[in-house]
């Protein structure tokens, strides 16, 4: 490469298109490509890839030709009718309204929940941590103040109280509330990782050329840090599942006509239902399990694919 | 030293300040009141239009919120419309319960976490490590009330070997067994929440340790020729050991706030399951008086924890 370089004083067009080709192949790969090449090497990984993915795209088509309203009729003719009985796949509640199509809304609608709650909270955290970190003083000790403040709130009673006060909420209000109170996981992380980003040599650089704050925060500070926004954001998706659900399971989450994992899941505070017709509430509880493991796993292989020292697959 | 802790103490002041106002603002402005369902479908609009000028619901919200600081200050959180009985009367009977539960899981936890975080230091990058790394994953990402779900089914329903609602037998007799048949009905949230609660503390000690290894003080033993087993037990657990006893405050925060679905799994009658029941009927005062407990709790658990990591690790004091 050297040779040609001496060679020619002015490089030609030729020359140049396989220089850089030359220079692309040899610089660090994008971060979405590592972490596919993270999941082609991770075999289960990208099972629970396949898994989630397909699942989430199941359960949003499928429940498009649910007719909710007439799922959620009572049916006192099938009565817990057992599984497989009457056409019904997965059996019938006390209410007699069929489990399966219940489970297919319900996980659409906690699914979506949870992606929404994700992407506010997530949102509102980062740019909470990102201000919060590179404005050192004053700016910083006000919002950590808001942050102790917020970390002391019992979250879930908080929640159900304001559930109470909304008299007709639905999910989007829901996801709203939600957000409210989960959004310190996620700024405290980038907080911290933005102090100590924010003392590196090209913020500085960069703030003696006179740019703007907002500027190097969303648009240099941001990007350098973005492997650790998604990590995060993929292990607090898994996390927010249980947030809608376990609020739900309460009877203070979506409301009864609306079906949800958490609410599958309440039937079995009937000693009845929990002993007798199990399948009222178990596929709900297996598929919680089933869904947060694998979205957590690919977490984990997001995190290492992050991680330079951990990576299975291409490394720089 | 003193001055940190002191300046974490001023700084709670305020924040109790502030939540005191907004729980009690939020409290206020549920709908419904205390009374119209309580009183027959019968009573007379007028009736219950007195009861709440008695009762001096028909106040500005400050003067309501001057009252009740007033009245908090001489330890009286009000009457429960419900229970028709003191708050605090009402809450500290409850507050045994959940707290006796609480103490219960995390000396269990302790019991589970400190063993595997050892271990798995000790055969760092080895099968046990793998295992328990696993173990500690799994536990860590199902939601918690799904687990106690499945398992007061398991253990509760299906194999019959722990009792499903209640703290304490009504059979049982006054002193020892009264004592037995308690620990008996917190055993299964208590092993529960203990067994997938491990994740902090045993991260934690297993990188506390993973460092201790390498470090001078173990070099110097081991050339001393101190046993292996002897190093471990006495020189880096010792040294692991105070920064671990610092999760104990976080550790029973989330406890706490674990403990709205761990009581309605187990209709354990604690301050979750109170707090859950007063929604339903509306009982302001049992709600703010929760929450703000709940809280205080909240607050004095983590300062608990910082003070103890502040003194073991002076990196971390705040300036």
């Amino acid at each position: 490469m050297e040779e040609n370089l001496n060679k020619h004083s002015d490089i030609s067009a030729a020359d140049l298109e396989r220089l850089s080709k030359e220079a692309q192949d040899e610089a660090t790969p994008s971060s979405s490509k590592i972490i596919w090449s993270e999941f082609k090497a991770d075999k289960p990984a990208m099972v629970a890839l396949i898994l989630v993915v397909t699942f989430i795209l199941f359960v949003m088509i499928a429940s498009l030709f649910i007719n909710t309203p007439k799922m959620m009729e009572t049916d006192i003719m099938n009565y817990n009718a057992t599984p497989g009985s009457n056409g019904f796949l997965l059996g019938a509640d006390t209410g007699g309204r069929p489990i399966l199509q219940q489970l297919i809304v319900g996980a659409r609608n906690s699914i979506g929940i949870a992606i929404g709650l994700t992407l506010i909270s997530s949102t509102f955290g980062i740019c909470w941590g990102l201000i919060s970190g590179y404005f050192n003083g004053y700016i910083d000790w006000g919002m950590q103040r808001v942050y102790d403040f917020m970390m002391m709130l019992p979250m879930t009673m908080m929640i159900i109280v304001l559930v109470t006060i909304i008299k007709s909420y639905n999910a989007v209000t829901l996801t709203f509330i939600f957000s409210i109170f989960y959004w310190e996981g996620t700024s405290r992380l980038i907080r911290s990782r933005t102090l100590s980003e924010s003392e590196k040599d090209y913020v500085a650089a960069s703030k003696t050329s006179g740019t703007g704050s907002f500027k190097i925060i969303f648009r240099e500070i941001m990007p350098n840090i973005s492997s650790l926004i998604i990590v995060d954001t993929t292990l607090s998706f898994a996390e927010n599942i249980g947030v809608e659900t376990g609020l739900s399971y309460l009877g203070f989450g979506l409301p009864i006509q609306t079906p949800s994992l958490g609410t599958l899941i309440a039937n079995a505070n009937d000693p009845n239902n929990i002993t007798q017709y199990w399948w009222t509430w178990l596929p709900a509880a297996l598929l919680i399990i089933i869904l947060c493991l694998s979205i957590s796993y690919i977490g984990q292989v997001v995190r290492r694919a992050a991680d330079a020292s951990q990576r299975h697959g291409i490394s720089d | 030293m003193w001055k940190t802790i002191l300046r974490r103490i001023l700084i709670m002041i305020p924040e109790i300040i502030i939540l005191s106002i907004l729980v009690f603002l939020l409290a206020k402005a549920m709908p419904g009141d205390p009374f119209t369902g309580s009183i027959n479908p019968k009573a007379d609009p007028a009736q219950i239009h007195h009861l709440m000028k008695i009762n001096g619901l028909y106040d500005p919200w400050y003067q309501q919120y001057w009252n009740w600081v007033v009245h908090l200050f001489h330890g009286n959180l009000g009457n429960s419309y419900q229970y028709q009985e003191p708050v605090t009367r009402l809450i500290s009977g409850r507050a045994v319960n959940t707290l006796w539960l609480a103490l219960f899981t995390t000396v269990l936890t302790y019991c589970f976490a400190l063993p595997m975080g050892m271990y798995a230091a000790k055969h760092e990058g080895k099968l046990p490590d793998s295992i328990i790394r696993i173990y500690t994953y799994v536990t860590y990402c199902i939601p918690f009330f799904v687990i106690l779900v499945i398992g007061i089914w398991i253990f509760g329903y299906v194999l019959g070997w722990f009792p499903t609602t209640g703290s304490v037998s009504s059979t049982a007799n006054p002193g020892f067994p009264t004592i037995a048949s308690r620990l008996y009905h917190i055993l299964l949230p208590g092993i529960l929440g203990a067994l997938f609660g491990t994740v902090n503390i045993v991260q934690y000690l297993r990188s506390e340790v993973i460092d201790a290894k390498g470090s001078d003080y173990v070099r110097t033993a081991r050339s001393k020729g101190v046993p292996e087993k002897d190093i471990y037990r006495h020189h880096i657990f010792r040294n692991s050991l105070l920064p671990i006893a610092a999760f104990a405050g976080y550790s029973i925060t989330g406890l706490l706030n674990g403990s709205l679905f761990t009581e309605t799994v187990f209709s354990y009658p604690g301050m979750g399951l109170l707090f859950i029941n007063s929604i339903s009927y509306r009982d302001y005062t049992v709600i703010t008086a929760l929450v703000l407990i709940y809280g205080i709790l909240n607050l004095l658990g983590t300062l608990l924890s910082d003070i103890i990591l502040s003194i073991v690790d002076p990196r971390i004091r705040i300036q």
